[in-house]
């Protein structure tokens, strides 16, 4: 396939708006080839498909969330079965087939499911499979887990690194996330864990930044592509500014990839006085350059907040009055689930807004500092468009903070700013950049051997019209022809293999008889499980 | 006006949101014989299940056994539906104008969610009266439903605004996490009655069981209950209010929640 006359934002490359030819063979980019089919560009931009390196789209808790929620559905777009294509519903929790459509019909081909408990990986191996066109990777929770806190507990860092690797590859993941570190396992004694420096309920050692630098430096010491990835203790919470900054000093000097950061930017003593911390984070984190985040932006209407930080959520529930689901997975990690409604015309809701805009703004380098809403929790994925125009028109900005209540001006700086993002630093925070922070070589760029995925969007007199792509192409199949869904075929799924001591299987067999529900031989999830499986080794 | 004949009933339920005054007005009656239904996963035609017969208008008649036939005026805002005989599950809901008229029974869910216009029903309807649906917080947000008959399970379920009125006796459950709004029951209700509820009126005729949970406060016939019983008489759905017939007993609940919500209880007067 050859795509001719569209103008090519290609940052990994340094092609910034050029008019080139692509060309593509066997699912890659290539030289040169020879006939085929060829799509007329003219006039359009070419970008990279996009690259969300922290979303929830599979697995127990979300579908926990979708049998929660039936009222969602109700009003939900139903896509309807057609020849080569599944029923499903869109919605703030779309079902799996649906999912892949949507994130393709976005122009989105790579997505990141980041918070799997090893326990219920199994079934988030599966409703990936049928999570269709879209590439897959998963990132395993480790920060609460039992048997790895024990370890580190003992002051046994070399076994918890045997034992953190064979977990990993137990779950068939891509890397590590650490959610709220001790805050869950505290959570089985009904408590919390908010000051980075005490010991958790349960130990007499382990502190979450205990937990925090032991996670990072197993994950580098394992050579894993993607950093240590965390949503950091004191999550949503007014003042939780002090806890992030601590958090970030804790990791001094090391790669590790800061989730949501919009949720771990607030100052202020109580609900009354919150105000963003944004500016000061920013700043923090411009002179660190070995940090990675992505934004957890938030945008008004309907979202469903999931994750494991189990006891935030028990708070999120008594804030709101809203329904709540609980669960207890076992010695590895807990869930929560609340439904939520983030509206303009609340000033809390109004900060968070800003917040994640200004983090987007204010941190310097695009390439570290990647565009997510921390779907399904800030808002659903399919409304990155919206935050993309957001980003390029700061008149779009300022229209949007006049509707929003008075005080937001006094509590946020987002009035000031004026930067707007070029095309090309679009396609670093949606694209490019998240690619290269999850260490994906093949992805996020348009360079020869680069996987064939892109998006083609037409230009517009108010600009390009990000939300509905004129072409999609997944692997070299053009997967979106103008809103029209042609190809669903099956991604890949990025898997990785760390080394570790095989005796590492005696030590754990007898813990699993002791403590586990599940029996050990049939915990790990095989690798036949895993539909398209692209085994990355760590050297 | 526009009357469309069941020709037999479908061995499956037929889903016809079609079927209501704000899609078949403006249409011909080849457009209506056109308009989609569903019969399982098959889309199918208005005129593969129903004779057409009529001037398009602001009014449309259903005939025939339409007990097997959902969703008939399923969000309409404007016009008059009326169904000569049964008529089947989710009618009317979602209703924000309008009339519907049933002159036999209906099916559940009746007026489910809606938020304005008035539904009639002569005969007994099912469970789930202007209720909300599974997940949602609110029900019946305005409105008004009569029913001669009998209802069934959860009437007025999560109900906010309006007046729902049942002229025989309902099912457990009647009020379930009630919101707001008034609910009459003429003919008395089964158990549970108002459970979870935080505000808004049920008012039974006949003494009914009550919960632990709602303390008796006073006994009088308020000024409202009056106003309400003589616009209902003024739609044939009589209720006693003069202090002579008797006087009615308050209960507040539901304490569990805590709830502020009432039931009146009529007591007549002795002797």
């Amino acid at each position: 396939m050859r795509i001719s006359g569209g103008t090519v934002y290609d940052p990994a490359n340094g092609t910034d708006g050029v008019v080139k030819e692509i060309c593509i063979s066997d699912g890659r980019i290539v030289p040169e080839v020879q006939g085929g089919p060829s799509i007329d560009a003219s006039g359009m931009v070419v970008f990279p498909g996009g690259v969300d390196i922290h979303t929830h789209v599979a697995g127990a808790a979300l579908n926990f969330a979708r049998g929660l929620t039936p009222e969602n559905y109700r009003k939900a777009i139903p896509f309807l079965h057609a020849s080569g294509r599944r029923a499903g519903l869109g919605g703030i929790t779309p079902t799996t087939f649906a999912t892949g459509y949507l994130y393709a019909g976005m122009g989105w081909t790579t997505v990141n499911e980041a918070a799997v408990p090893i326990l219920s990986a199994r079934h988030t191996h599966e409703e990936l499979r049928d999570t269709p066109v879209v590439d897959k990777a998963t990132l395993v929770l480790m920060a609460n887990n039992e048997i790895v806190l024990d370890l580190l507990e003992a002051g046994e860092l070399e076994r918890a690194q045997h034992v953190v690797a064979w977990l990993i590859w137990a779950a068939k993941a891509y890397g590590v996330k650490a959610v709220n570190p001790g805050g869950v396992a505290a959570w089985k004694w009904g408590k919390n864990a908010n000051k980075l420096s005490e010991p958790i309920d349960g130990y007499s050692r382990v502190t979450p930044a205990k937990i925090i630098a032991s996670l990072a430096g197993i994950v580098d010491a394992l050579r894993l592509p993607h950093p240590l990835h965390i949503h950091g203790n004191c999550l949503g919470v007014p003042g939780n500014i002090s806890t992030t900054l601590e958090t970030l000093r804790v990791l001094e000097g090391r790669r590790a990839h800061l989730a949501h950061l919009q949720f771990h930017a607030y100052g202020g003593e109580s609900w009354g006085t919150m105000r963003s911390e944004a500016p000061a984070l920013a700043e923090h984190f411009n002179n660190h350059p070995t940090f990675t985040c992505d934004a957890g932006a938030i945008l008004f209407g309907d979202a469903m907040t999931i994750t494991a930080d189990g006891p935030w959520q028990h708070l999120l529930h008594q804030l709101t009055g809203r329904k709540w689901g609980n669960v207890d997975v076992e010695n590895e990690t807990g869930c929560g689930i609340v439904p939520y409604v983030y509206k303009g015309s609340n000033l809390v809701n109004a900060v968070q807004w800003a917040a994640g805009l200004e983090l987007l703004l204010l941190i310097k380098d695009p390439w570290r500092v990647f565009l997510t809403t921390d779907h399904p929790n800030g808002a659903g994925f399919w409304r990155y468009p919206e935050l993309v125009r957001l980003l390029v028109s700061a008149e779009h900005r300022r229209e949007c903070l006049k509707k929003l209540p008075g005080k937001t001006l006094r509590r946020t700086v987002l009035a000031d700013l004026d930067r707007e993002y070029s095309l090309s630093e679009v396609a670093i925070v949606t694209s490019a950049g998240p690619a290269r922070a999850l260490g994906l070589s093949s992805k996020g760029h348009l360079g020869i051997g680069a996987d064939a995925d892109l998006a083609i969007y037409k230009r517009g007199p108010d600009g390009v019209s990000f939300g509905q792509p004129r072409y999609v192409i997944k692997a070299g199949e053009v997967v979106v022809d103008d809103g029209e869904l042609r190809a669903t075929s099956e991604g890949r799924q990025f898997v990785v293999q760390p080394s570790y001591d095989p005796g590492i299987e005696e030590y754990l067999r007898p813990l699993f008889q002791k403590v586990y529900t599940m029996s050990f031989d049939n915990y790990p999830v095989e690798l036949d499980r895993i539909a398209r499986p692209d085994v990355r080794p760590c050297d | 006006m526009l009357t469309l004949t069941l020709k037999e009933q479908p061995n499956v339920p037929l889903e016809a949101e079609a079927l209501s005054p704000d899609l078949t007005a403006g249409l011909s009656p080849e457009a209506v014989r056109a308009l989609p239904v569903y019969l399982g996963k098959r889309q199918l035609r208005v005129a593969d299940f129903f004779d057409v017969d009529g001037t398009p208008g602001e009014e449309l008649q259903i005939q025939g056994a339409a007990d097997r036939v959902k969703w008939m005026g399923r969000g309409m805002t404007r016009g008059r539906l009326t169904i000569v005989g049964n008529a089947g599950m989710h009618l009317g809901a979602y209703m924000k104008g309008g009339s519907i008229e049933v002159s036999g029974n209906v099916s559940d869910w009746l007026g489910a969610e809606m938020s304005g216009g008035s539904i009639r029903v002569r005969g007994n309807a099912g469970g789930q009266v202007g209720a909300a649906y599974r997940g949602s917080l609110v029900g019946m947000r305005d409105g008004m439903i009569l029913i001669d008959g009998s209802a069934g399970l959860e009437v007025g379920m999560r109900m906010r605004r309006g007046l729902i009125a049942v002229g025989g006796s309902v099912r457990d459950f009647a009020g379930l996490e009630m919101k707001g709004g008034t609910l009459v029951l003429r003919g008395g209700a089964e158990l549970r009655t108002g459970a979870w509820m935080s505000r808004g009126t049920i008012i039974s005729i006949p003494p009914i069981r009550l919960l632990p949970t709602f303390s008796y406060t006073s006994a009088d016939n308020p000024t409202f209950l009056r106003l309400w019983a003589r616009h209902l008489s003024t739609h044939g759905f009589v209720i006693p209010y003069e202090d002579r017939e008797g006087t009615y007993q308050r209960y507040l609940g539901d304490a569990s929640v805590p709830g502020k919500g009432e039931i009146f209880v009529f007591r007549p007067r002795a002797g």
